[in-house]
């Protein structure tokens, strides 16, 4: 692999990670991780419907006329979550009924469009799979992470093995909607002081 | 449920930003004044009290007697990009003073999932046309109430940035304002049920 | 290759080249998908069914009739032709996270085997409980026409569960509505047993 593809995979996992640098998609980030297992979940829908439409729009990029550009993405984007939620309905239905609502709303996921018009319409096929990729890990790790900590913490779980038992106190704080808010802040504050911003 | 109950509810007891998590990124990106976010409210609440008649007319005319449900990610977010745009279009050219304070907002009401997400939830809902209707507008209503009281504590905020340790400046501190607000929002859990 | 100029036959043959892909390819994983969807929604109520009736033979879920106006359903355990137990699906909408599913059984003397939840929405960790045995465990062994379906604060035999109230509540409410549409089947259809 070239060091340019390298760079376009790797960019999305660290330096511009979707979450903690750029703040996209924060609806599911902290909508859906009340559990690791469904932050992955999340993650890795995310990360086919981005790499899947970053290469179906970097092929279609110049047949597009320029004025109609946003709404034909639009509908490519669509059809990509719909598809990936019919297929989820039928082979995955657990956890398609813990992800509900945030499944459709993917589409206004800003971190899809966002790469779409930033890199997709004007790269080629390969380097916008990797930046679809690269981005799509990025932001799995950061919804499993966030999940993590707020299982651990508000659950006494871990990817539903429970280590505190029957009779555990969790912060139960942690699970519920104020906690995602509180542990997004402490994530993004210990992300802050390894990446050496905030000085 | 009444009427009655679908406003208290969506707007204090399970507001749609604070514990649904729907519309995060307008509520945490045109906050920072209180006059900006009062506009936004104002211009969430316009699209999407329309947005929920014409998706509703959408999908119980045009997609189930087709038997195109299936379809309804796609044709609601299509919906919605054109009224946006639409709606841009009638507001410059008849009222230009509702132009100026909500012009620059439309365009970001696009990608705001709380308009998708409300559509999408009165159909899973299977409210009526005026359910629909009451239900988006009482959440556009506790959108709007989140994000001015939101851009209330960040004017207070900012003022006192320099005080705080450097870890929690920017991002970190607003999510925190955040998670306060989201838990006296808790407070109203229980009300009516 | 030179990008496409904005003309307007091109715009309109952009969107509809592409709306038209769009919709054979969502129509062609529809068709493929819709079996399976309904096989896996089949197949989770009568997992459900079989756990919670005792000895059968027959196909409940097969043998299905709607009872309250097609409210709930009632799958029949039959042993030898003769009803042993049913299983009920009911539901309640008053859940923390909205509707609320399960499966009930009962025996023909009025006996509730337990029930299992097949569709939830609720808190992790809180309301969540309801799926599980510590709280489910109260309901085993009530009698329909004996006991008192309400929470012990209201004079019932079941015990909240702590914080999680209104998911404790809901449950209750599936259930009572369940053991009233069985005392009309029991004193009326069952009669005959």
């Amino acid at each position: 692999m070239t060091s340019k593809s390298m760079q376009n995979l790797t960019r999305g996992i660290f330096k511009e990670n979707p979450v903690f640098v750029m703040m996209l998609g924060m609806c599911p980030t902290l909508g859906v991780t009340t559990s690791m297992a469904n932050g992955i979940g999340m993650g890795l829908a995310t990360l086919f419907v981005l790499a899947l439409s970053n290469m179906a729009i970097s092929l279609v990029k110049n047949l597009i006329p320029a004025m109609v550009r946003i709404p034909c993405y639009i509908v490519i984007i669509a059809s990509f979550v719909t598809i990936i939620n019919l297929l989820m309905e039928a082979y995955l239905p657990a956890l398609h009924a813990q992800l509900g609502i945030y499944i459709p709303l993917i589409v206004v996921n800003c971190i899809i469009l966002g790469r779409a018009e930033a890199f997709a319409s004007k790269n080629n096929i390969w380097q916008s799979f990797l930046d679809g990729l690269g981005m799509g890990i990025g932001f799995t790790i950061a919804l499993a992470l966030l999940g993590g900590i707020r299982e651990i913490l508000g659950a006494g779980s871990i990817l539903g093995w429970n280590f505190v038992g029957e009779d555990g106190y969790p912060i139960l704080l942690f699970i519920m909607p104020p906690g995602a808010f509180l542990a997004l802040a402490g994530l993004i504050m210990v992300f802050n002081k390894i990446s050496g911003a905030n000085k | 449920m009444s009427l009655t109950m679908i406003f208290i509810s969506a707007i204090l007891v399970n507001n749609i930003v604070l514990s649904q998590f729907l519309g995060i990124c307008p509520f945490l990106g045109v906050s920072k004044k209180i006059s900006t976010a009062a506009g936004m409210g104002l211009a969430v609440m316009f699209v999407m009290t329309i947005a929920s008649i014409a998706t509703y007319l959408v999908y119980y005319k045009l997609l189930v007697p087709n038997g195109l449900e299936f379809m309804n990610t796609v044709v609601f977010i299509l919906v919605i990009a054109s009224l946006v745009q639409m709606v841009e279009i009638i507001i410059k050219k008849t009222s230009p003073a509702l132009y100026q304070a909500l012009g620059i907002f439309l365009p970001l009401i696009t990608t705001n999932c709380a308009v998708l997400g409300i559509a999408i939830l009165s159909i899973q809902k299977e409210y009526s046309l005026i359910y629909s209707v009451c239900f988006s507008l009482a959440n556009a209503m506790g959108f709007t109430l989140a994000i001015i009281l939101f851009a209330g504590l960040r004017e207070r905020l900012n003022a006192s940035m320099a005080s705080m340790p450097k870890a929690v400046r920017g991002v970190p501190i607003v999510l925190i304002t955040a998670a306060l607000l989201s838990l006296a929002f808790m407070g109203f859990s229980g009300i009516g049920r | 290759m030179k990008p496409v100029k904005s003309s307007l036959f091109n715009m309109i043959m952009a969107m509809t080249v592409v709306s038209v892909c769009s919709a054979a390819s969502i129509g062609y994983v529809y068709q493929k998908t819709k079996e399976p969807i309904e096989a896996s929604k089949t197949m989770k109520i009568s997992k459900a069914i079989e756990e919670m009736v005792g000895n059968f033979d027959n196909k409940p879920f097969d043998e299905r009739t709607a009872l309250s106006g097609g409210d709930l359903e009632l799958y029949p355990a039959r042993e030898n032709g003769t009803i042993t137990s049913v299983a009920i699906k009911s539901y309640s909408n008053n859940g923390f996270g909205g509707k609320i599913e399960l499966i009930i059984g009962i025996l023909m003397d009025g006996t509730v085997t337990g029930y299992k939840i097949i569709q939830q929405n609720e808190t992790p960790g809180l309301g969540t409980k309801i799926t599980e045995n510590k709280f489910s465990e109260q309901f085993v062994g009530l009698n329909a026409h004996d006991d008192n379906f309400e929470l012990s604060k209201n004079g019932g035999e079941i015990d909240a569960l702590t914080g999680a109230t209104i998911s404790s509540n809901a449950v209750v409410e599936a259930v009572k509505k369940a053991v009233t549409a069985y005392k009309k089947f029991a004193g009326g259809a069952g009669n005959d047993q």
